[in-house]
């Protein structure tokens, strides 16, 4: 059997999302077999993030300066701010490397159920954000980058109903069909939406 | 390819054969050769004849005609686990279609399910086969609450449009939203309850429409049938709200002082009902006798099956159909379900009630979860 302490890493790893216990264990065994190369790699990388990770003042993000180099990256658009639920939608949409702007992260999204209210988001500072209409970063579109779930949706519904009387171009990302879906395989829901939100043929 | 006789069903009828039940609930290993149009169990209370009739409803989308929990169903005693299989057969009998759902004894309650060999999932067994059920426990849909009656509406929407639960799941989520909001003692956000509101209406609309179009689809099948000897049922869709997403959204605003008093949504499609009455002689279906409204509901679940059928093959489960009719209206059943060219499976206590169809049908005695086939 193990010993206590291989047992303790063992469990602290299978709690990661995603792992397990049989993985946890799997990867343990990986890890004390490279005690020298990658087991130290692995000590130093954590202990870096743990001494400079730090959340972002401006959008939340989650960086290891402040504020975060996307904030900080002068060829940044600062006019186009993107609003999304979490870090982790933040990086996918940032990974397609296709929205020049900066992001804004909510922390979440609001539900009554599980007690989350606006407040407890980072509304009041994205309302004070794009309020701010006199200095450099004068935002003029805001992109609702919200998840299609319900909770998403009254989210972004929200935020749309708060920045009303603003002179922005509020815009949303598009639902429908998907890239290379067939229409036979969609549910009706998809469907629906993606009839609701048809547009022009261009040219 | 065997027991099958050509023309025993009528022209393009597609049925099930060659039914196999291991270790489901009571049914060791049952075997059902040889089927007709009808199908009739016969056996003591308790025997396994309705465990059969629910083991054929598994085999459609969804938790079967008892809505039980998978590992329910896997019989006392085994190592945990059940198997349903049939074949799909058309009417030359060479086209066989082999079709199974199972669960395995690690995994009590997920549903498996193969298609000729292949894994897919429960939903595309509905591309297959159409199954309808009326059970006893329904006969009580008249005089039950207005959301017994919206659950049965909701059901006979989903056999029709997978897309309908989806969309019911969404306006039940916002709906609960909506409410945990209103019950709160500080005042609401009216910006939160807007976006809620904005929600509710946009899948309320779809849901309305849904209920709206099967009411008249199967009210315009209704309608072609005669009014005796079995009551006839005239269907209507009762909302207090109005249809459209727009109308929808402004009822739940103008609503909302009402609600906030009432601590929860007295506004919108989930307070809808669906009335039933006597065609012909205008009196509600809750003040009908016992027997009429057993036909009543009979006719609406046949006409339905005839809709959600469109076309694939359709099965009907009709578990202890026969009590509570006159012989005139059960023979009338007889000779409706025979033409609707569905394949009708029936349980009963006793073969006399049946015998307007005893030549035709395939009849098995179910004793013990065993079954013996007897005509």
């Amino acid at each position: 059997m193990a010993s206590q302490e291989i047992d303790t890493l063992a469990s602290a790893l299978a709690r990661l999302p995603g792992l397990g216990p049989r993985s946890a264990r799997r990867a343990v065994l990986w890890l004390v077999k490279r005690r020298t190369g990658a087991l130290l790699q692995l000590i130093s990388a954590l202990e870096t993030v743990r001494d400079t990770l730090v959340e972002c003042d401006i959008c939340a993000n989650v960086d290891t300066q402040n504020p975060c180099g996307i904030c900080a990256d002068p060829k940044r658009d600062r006019h186009s701010l993107c609003v999304v639920e979490d870090v982790a939608d933040l990086w996918a949409l940032d990974r397609a490397r296709l929205f020049t702007g900066r992001y804004h992260v909510l922390g979440g999204k609001l539900s009554a159920l599980e007690g989350v209210r606006p407040e407890d988001l980072n509304i009041a500072a994205l309302i004070e954000r794009v309020s701010d209409r006199d200095g450099d970063n004068r935002v003029d579109e805001v992109v609702l980058a919200m998840n299609a779930t319900l909770e998403g949706q009254t989210t972004a519904h929200y935020i749309a109903e708060r920045l009303e009387n603003l002179p922005i171009r509020l815009t949303q990302l598009a639902h429908g069909l998907p890239v290379g879906g067939e229409l036979d395989y969609l549910d009706e829901g998809t469907l629906a939406q993606a009839l609701r939100a048809r547009r022009p043929m261009a040219g | 390819m065997v027991h099958l006789a050509v023309g025993r069903y009528p022209l393009n009828c597609m049925a099930l054969d060659r039914i196999s039940l291991s270790r489901f609930r009571n049914h060791e290993a049952t075997a059902l050769d040889g089927t007709r149009q009808f199908n009739l169990l016969v056996g003591e209370n308790g025997a396994g004849k309705t465990n059969v009739l629910e083991a054929l409803s598994l085999l459609s989308p969804g938790r079967g005609l008892r809505s039980a929990r998978l590992a329910e169903m896997a019989g006392n005693g085994g190592p945990g686990g059940f198997a349903i299989g049939a074949s799909l057969i058309a009417g030359d009998a060479e086209d066989l279609i082999r079709i199974g759902t199972y669960t395995e004894p690690d995994r009590p309650n997920r549903r498996l399910v193969k298609v000729n060999g292949a894994s897919t999932t429960a939903a595309s067994l509905g591309e297959w086969l159409a199954i309808g059920w009326l059970t006893p426990a329904m006969e009580r849909l008249f005089t039950d609450s207005a959301g017994a009656r919206r659950r049965f509406l909701d059901r006979m929407v989903l056999a029709v449009e997978p897309g309908h639960a989806s969309v019911a799941a969404r306006y039940e989520h916002a709906l609960r939203e909506r409410n945990r909001l209103l019950a709160e003692e500080a005042r609401p956000e009216a910006e939160w309850l807007e976006a809620l509101e904005a929600q509710m209406a946009r899948q309320g609309a779809a849901l309305m429409q849904q209920r709206a179009s099967i009411i008249s689809a199967v009210g315009a099948e209704l309608a072609l049938l005669p009014d005796e000897p079995f009551a006839r049922p005239s269907l209507a869709y009762d909302t207090q709200v109005p249809f459209g997403e727009e109308a929808l959204r402004d009822a739940l605003r103008v609503g909302r002082p009402r609600d906030r008093a009432a601590a929860r949504s007295l506004t919108g499609p989930h307070r809808d009902d669906l009335l039933v009455t006597i065609a012909g002689r205008g009196v509600p279906a809750a003040m009908g006798s016992t027997g009429e409204q057993k036909a009543l509901l009979i006719a609406m679940s046949l006409a339905h099956a005839v809709l959600a059928a469109r076309g694939r093959p359709g099965l009907l489960l009709l578990d202890e159909v026969a009590a509570h009719l006159d012989p005139l209206r059960r023979r009338t059943l007889f000779n409706r379900l025979r033409t609707s060219g569905a394949q009708v499976w029936l349980t009963g206590t006793e073969i006399a009630p049946f015998e307007h169809i005893r030549a035709e049908a395939a009849i098995w005695r179910v004793e013990g979860g065993r079954v013996e086939r007897i005509s």
